[in-house]
C-alpha cells in the first residue's frame, strides 16, 4: 500500500516535470535552442497565478488561465525579442542569450517581488482517496489527470493537425519544411506558445504542492525539467513525458524509502547511467550528421 | 517564365558562380549540366531562398525573388526538388504529400482529387501510404520527393539531380515522370550530372562549369558538341 501511495505521489511530481520537458524539448526539436529561460517561465506563472489569486481574489482557475495566456506571450515575446535575431547566428550566441534571458527574467522579478518568499494559496484542498490509511489529496489527483489530458491533446495536435505535422516536418529539415512553404517563424511561435503555456499550467500545480513561491523557485525545477527531457531523449516528445515520469517516481521511492537528502543524487545519478549508456535518451533518435 | 541575370553567389569568401545568366521559358525543359562542384545545386537553391546571393537578378513570372521571402515562393508557383529528396523520414509518405499540399486552399475535393491522381501515377507511394517515408527505397523516396511538389500544383518544377545513387532502370523510371510532369503543362528545370539522360530529354541545355556558364544551345546541338561529349558523355 505504501509503495502504490509513494508512486502515486512521484507519478504527481513526475507530470509537472513532464509538462516542463516538453516546453523544452519541442523548442530544441524546432529550434535547435535550449531554452534556459524556460524554468524562469515557471517561476513568472507562479507568480501572475499568485497576483491573480491572491490581490485579485480571482477563482483558481481563471487565474490559471490568465497564467497560460500571459505566459504563452510572454514566450512568444522572448523568442521574437532575444532568440529571432540570432536564428543564423551560432549555437552559443544563442545558448548564452538564453541564460541571459534567464537572469534577467529571475532579477526582474527579484526587483519588483524582493526575494521573500511568498506563501501560494492551498488551492485544490481536501482528499480525494486514501490508500490505506495515506490521504492522496484532491491536487494530486487534478495533477496528474490534467496533465495526462493535456498530454492527449498536444499528442493530438501534433500527429493530426497541419500545423502539428508542419512542427514536425520543420524539426526534422528546416530548409525543406521552407521549400513547403512551410513559415518557420510561425511554427517556432506556435512551439514557444505551447511550452509556455504548459509551463504556466505546471507552475499553478507545482505551486500549489509546495505552496511557496520566490524568484529562483524555477531553476530547480527547470534544471530537473531539463534532464527529464535529456534522460528521455531530447527532442522527443514521448521521451520527455517518459523522462519526466521516470524522474518524479525515483524522486518519490528514494525519499520514500531511502533519504529525502539523496532524492535529488538519485536524479542526477540516473541522468549520468543514461548519458553513459544511451547518449541519446532513452528515446531519442540517434541522428547522424549528415555531410 | 524564370529568368537569371549576373548572378554572383559567395561561400564566404569562395566565389562560387560567377555572373551566370540563363532563362527557362513556359513549358520548356531546360537542363543544367555540369560536374561535381560547378555549382549546380547553389544555383537552384539560391533561385528559391535558401542561399542568398550578392548580386544580380532573379525573377519569375515577372516578380523580383530576390525580395520574397523563401516560404512564400511556392505560392508563386515554383517547386524545388533539392539535392538528397530531403523527405521528411519520420513522416509518413501520406504526410509528405500533405505537406507538399500545405500551401494550396483550393478545398478539399481538389487536394483529394490529386492525391488519388499522385497514387495512380505511383502505386507503390499508395501502398505504403502510412509506411514511414524513411523506410522507403532510394527510387520510391525520390518518386516520393517528386510527388510531394506535384501536390503543391506548380507552374514550374526545379529539380536536383533526381537520378542521385539510382540503378540504371530507375534512373530510366525517372526521367519518364521528368517528361511526364512537362507534359502535364509543368515547365522544367534539371539540374544533372547525369548529361547524357539529361540531353535526352530537355529542350535546351546551358553547361557550367567551376562557377561560368561556359556553353548554351539546343539540347540536340549540345548532344553532338565533340567538347560536350568528349567532357560530360563519355564518348
Amino acid at each position: 500500500m505504501d509503495f502504490i501511495y509513494q508512486l502515486i505521489n512521484g507519478l504527481q511530481v513526475g507530470s509537472i516535470y513532464a509538462l516542463v520537458a516538453l516546453g523544452y524539448t519541442m523548442v530544441y526539436g524546432i529550434a535547435k535552442l535550449i531554452n534556459f529561460a524556460h524554468g524562469d517561465i515557471i517561476m513568472v506563472g507562479a507568480y501572475i497565478a499568485l497576483l491573480a489569486v491572491g490581490s485579485m481574489n480571482l477563482n483558481i482557475w481563471v487565474a490559471l488561465l490568465v497564467s497560460v495566456v500571459f505566459c504563452v506571450i510572454l514566450g512568444v515575446l522572448i523568442e521574437r525579442v532575444a532568440y529571432k535575431p540570432l536564428r543564423n547566428s551560432s549555437r552559443m550566441s544563442a545558448l548564452i542569450t538564453a541564460i541571459g534571458m534567464s537572469l534577467f527574467l529571475e532579477n526582474l522579478f527579484l526587483l519588483i517581488f524582493s526575494s521573500n518568499k511568498r506563501p501560494f494559496p492551498n488551492s485544490f484542498s481536501g482528499v480525494a482517496f486514501s490508500i490505506g490509511d495515506k490521504p492522496i489529496s484532491f491536487n494530486t489527483l487534478l495533477t496528474i489527470t490534467i496533465s495526462l489530458v493535456l498530454m492527449f491533446v498536444l499528442w493530438f495536435f501534433v500527429q493530426k493537425t497541419k500545423i502539428g505535422k508542419a512542427m514536425r516536418a520543420v524539426s526534422e529539415d528546416t530548409a525543406a519544411a521552407q521549400l513547403m512553404g512551410i513559415n518557420i517563424n510561425t511554427t517556432i511561435s506556435v512551439t514557444f506558445a505551447i511550452g509556455s503555456g504548459l509551463a504556466a499550467v505546471a507552475s499553478v500545480f507545482y505551486s500549489s504542492t509546495y505552496p511557496l513561491v520566490d524568484p529562483y523557485m524555477g531553476v530547480m525545477l527547470g534544471l530537473k525539467a531539463f534532464i527529464a527531457a535529456v534522460l528521455g531523449g531530447i527532442g522527443s516528445i514521448p521521451g520527455a513525458i517518459l523522462g519526466g515520469v521516470i524522474m518524479g517516481i525515483a524522486e518519490s521511492l528514494t525519499k520514500g524509502y531511502i533519504s529525502s537528502t539523496l532524492a535529488d543524487a538519485v536524479v542526477f545519478g540516473i541522468l549520468i547511467l543514461v548519458l553513459l549508456f544511451k547518449p541519446s535518451g532513452l528515446l531519442g533518435k540517434n541522428v547522424k550528421e549528415k555531410v | 517564365m524564370l529568368k537569371v541575370e549576373n548572378l554572383e553567389v559567395y561561400y564566404g569568401s569562395i566565389h562560387a558562380i560567377h555572373g551566370v545568366n540563363f532563362e527557362v521559358k513556359q513549358g520548356e525543359i531546360v537542363t543544367l549540366i555540369g560536374a561535381n562542384g560547378a555549382g549546380k545545386t547553389t544555383i537552384l537553391q539560391t533561385i528559391t531562398g535558401m542561399i542568398k546571393s550578392k548580386a544580380g537578378e532573379i525573377t519569375f513570372l515577372e516578380k523580383n525573388l530576390k525580395t520574397i521571402e523563401p516560404h512564400r515562393i511556392l505560392q508563386l508557383g515554383l517547386a524545388h526538388v533539392p539535392e538528397g529528396r530531403r523527405i521528411f523520414s519520420g513522416l509518413t509518405v501520406m504526410e509528405n504529400l500533405q505537406m507538399g499540399a500545405y500551401i494550396r486552399n483550393d478545398g478539399k475535393a481538389a487536394i483529394d482529387a490529386d492525391y488519388e491522381r499522385v497514387f495512380t501515377t505511383f502505386p507503390r507511394l499508395k501502398e505504403r501510404k502510412s509506411q514511414l517515408a524513411g523506410t522507403l527505397s532510394g527510387g520510391e523516396q525520390q518518386m516520393l520527393a517528386i510527388s510531394r511538389a506535384i501536390m503543391a500544383k506548380p507552374k514550374m518544377m526545379l529539380l536536383d539531380e533526381p537520378s542521385m545513387g539510382l540503378s540504371p532502370i530507375l534512373v530510366q523510371e525517372i526521367f519518364k515522370i521528368v517528361k511526364d510532369v512537362n507534359a502535364s503543362g509543368v515547365t522544367v528545370l534539371l539540374v544533372e550530372q547525369n548529361a547524357n539522360m539529361a540531353l535526352s530529354i530537355a529542350d535546351r541545355a546551358y553547361v557550367l562549369e567551376t562557377g561560368h556558364i561556359v556553353k548554351e544551345g539546343s539540347a540536340q546541338e549540345l548532344k553532338n558538341d565533340s567538347a560536350i561529349q568528349k567532357a560530360y558523355l563519355g564518348s
